[in-house]
């Protein structure tokens, strides 16, 4: 289901000129919509390399205008909170991918078991909380006067473990591997986590890497539930919660060069929020190219049925 | 295929009885001879136990006069008072037609877009092209939403805006974008597309690489032009995942985009008429206001209309095609 490259169109039979009209049409607006689709990202990178003063004058551009390092210069002179920011950011990614990604195969495994009587009990528990939940208010509450977990960590970590969706996504994945397999295991006389561990985890290398991949994005992206449950209660805010500070709060920028002795004046606030957006964010759009077939095959295999 | 009782054979040889008993196993029994499996869910449980089941009670606020100090059941209970207020107040209204309207302009434009661009992706013939292009229109779905906020302030802001940079080139005066409340619909819609057209477009091109090809040689050899084999052989193809996809998105209709709306608009009050949807309200109310009642009683009234509308949608489903009804 990666790359569907054989395109359904007819052969061995002359085209006419309504194939040729269409296929024209078809490059270029193909064409001109990827434009669309990059030139955002022209545009952030062009304002991070820009000069503060030329952009003052003239404004944001395509082209970097007065071609300078500055903006990245003042992120790294201090980089106390932006190496911050990714410490933490890469520990909650790594370490909530693996566990999330274990309870999650653990779990999508017992349940397409078609020996397991509870399986479907369990699929429901797991697949109600899709359709009907208690609502922000509730939950915040639940989670910081009950749990006590306003201002750690663990409030982030935990709640981007898992997703129904994820669960469900496992199981579909998880149709593919012949019953005979766990039979085999049986008759050897392995147990159920033996079985998944040795014979069937081994298989399902596919399934892992999509599922591990929007796990990993979904920790890598997380801003809301820091704003929720952290707020400015850390020093090291995740990433993506630390550059939505620096774009929509004055203070934000100022902090996030704190110690590298300029006055708030001096800041080239507009090209530096250009060059933390891209600070930020570059890491996950450069692995990007390598994790982009898992991630397709994540919505055609999601799409098939929960 | 194996059935369950000579599964529960193989698995019990040599341990208890070796023989399968007739009667119905208790729960009991049940629990202990799947123990394993038990087990390896357990985690899953506890956790939706812990972040999805246990906040459900507290959605009794919604018919409180909450505060932090008294906890949920503590609080004074004051009937439906909170969403009365709700209702007279216009606030209701607003939030329930702007995130209906809002998702009913993302599902038509959407579709439309996914489904041209999947049929034009499957008319290029370039592996390299296609190759390319797919992974740029992918991308925008890759990066958080923040990043879409950092993109939509480079493009519209007042003092250095790429929009008003533009403007000003060609001799125009600059536009306070983010206090023209009309403007938003149109650029919160394309950002919407901007992100999701690419990644959604994969589903119905998935659909085109399913079509049998024997259809597409058969109306060659009867002399279809190109847009005679869109409409005669493509679209009807693609007619069983429109409806599948476009009947869940219905049922889903109640519920908002918040991380984009959020990231493009924010706290910025001129624009609430045109942009506030329930999701953002919500937040808004919890964080900024300390608001946990009237927040309550609009997310429990989100969840109760969502939940019916996905029931009905889902009892649609099953009667055109089972096979595809979620339960």
């Amino acid at each position: 289901m990666r790359y569907v490259v054989a395109a359904r169109q007819p052969r061995n039979v002359r085209l006419d000129r309504s194939d040729y009209v269409l296929r024209g049409i078809s490059y270029v607006t193909v064409a001109a919509f990827a434009t669309f689709c990059a030139l955002p990202f022209v545009l952030i990178v062009s304002a991070s390399l820009s000069s503060e003063s030329e952009i003052m004058r003239d404004g944001f551009g395509l082209l970097p205008k007065g071609f300078t390092l500055a903006a990245y210069e003042y992120i790294f002179r201090a980089p106390r909170q932006i190496i911050g920011s990714y410490v933490v950011t890469i520990v909650m990614t790594v370490a909530g991918t693996a566990i999330g990604l274990f309870i999650i195969s653990m779990t999508g495994y017992a349940l397409q078991r078609k020996d397991f009587p509870f399986r479907n009990v369990i699929s429901f528990f797991v697949y109600f909380t899709t359709l009907f939940s208690a609502g922000l208010a509730p939950t915040f509450i639940w989670i910081s006067r009950y749990l006590e977990l306003r201002g750690s960590y663990l409030a982030v970590f935990l709640q981007l473990l898992m997703t129904p969706w994820l669960i469900i996504l496992m199981k579909n994945f998880l149709r593919s591997v012949p019953y005979e397999i766990v039979e085999s295991g049986k008759v050897d006389g392995a147990g159920d986590f033996r079985i998944f561990l040795q014979l069937v985890l081994p298989m399902m290398k596919p399934a892992l890497a999509t599922i591990g991949l929007f796990l990993a994005l979904g920790y890598w992206n997380e801003w809301y539930l820091s704003s929720l449950y952290l707020g400015s209660t850390v020093e090291f805010k995740p990433l993506q919660y630390h550059l939505y500070n620096i774009i929509n709060t004055a203070n934000a920028l100022r902090n996030s060069v704190a110690g590298s002795n300029v006055s708030i004046t001096e800041l080239p606030s507009n090209t530096l929020k250009m060059a933390s957006a891209v600070v930020a964010t570059g890491p996950i759009v450069l692995a990007y190219p390598f994790v982009q077939k898992y991630f397709v095959s994540g919505i055609t295999v999601g799409a098939v049925k929960g | 295929m194996v059935t369950q009782a000579s599964v529960v054979t193989l698995a019990g040889a040599g341990q208890r009885d070796a023989l399968p008993t007739k009667r119905p196993k208790s729960l009991l029994r049940r629990i202990s001879d799947n123990r394993t499996l038990l087990l390896m869910c357990l985690p899953a449980i506890v956790f939706f136990l812990v972040f999805s089941y246990a906040p459900l009670p507290g959605a009794w606020i919604a018919f409180t006069n909450f505060n932090y100090r008294d906890g949920i059941f503590g609080s004074p209970f004051v009937g439906l008072r909170n969403f009365e207020f709700l209702v007279k107040s216009g606030q209701l209204w607003l939030l329930t037609k702007n995130t209906i309207l809002y998702n009913v302009a993302f599902i038509v434009l959407g579709n439309i877009l996914q489904i041209s661009l999947a049929i034009m992706m499957n008319e290029v013939r370039s592996k390299y092209f296609k190759k390319i292009s797919q992974a740029v229109m992918f991308l925008p779905y890759f990066i958080s939403v923040v990043l879409v906020g950092v993109i939509a302030f480079n493009l519209l802001n007042y003092d250095t805006g790429a929009v008003n940079a533009l403007i000003e080139q060609t001799g125009g005066d600059p536009i306070k974008i983010y206090s023209i409340a009309g403007a938003w619909p149109i650029i919160i819609i394309l950002f919407h597309l901007w992100q999701s057209t690419g990644y959604g477009s994969i589903v119905y091109f998935a659909a085109i690489m399913g079509i049998d090809n024997s259809l597409f040689e058969a109306a060659a050899i009867d002399g279809a032009s190109a847009w005679q084999r869109i409409r005669y052989v493509i679209l009807p193809s693609l007619k069983p995942t429109f409806i599948i996809l476009l009947l869940f998105s219905l049922g889903g209709i109640m519920h908002g985009n918040f991380g984009l709306f959020w990231n493009l608009v924010g706290n910025n009050a001129a624009l609430f008429q045109t942009t506030d949807i329930i999701e953002t309200s919500v937040y808004r109310m919890i964080l900024s206001q300390n608001n946990f009642t009237s927040s309550t009683a609009v997310g429990l009234y989100q969840s109760l209309f969502g939940f019916a509308l996905v029931m009905l949608a889902n009892w649609i489903v099953r009667r055109i095609n089972k096979d595809y009804a979620l339960f």
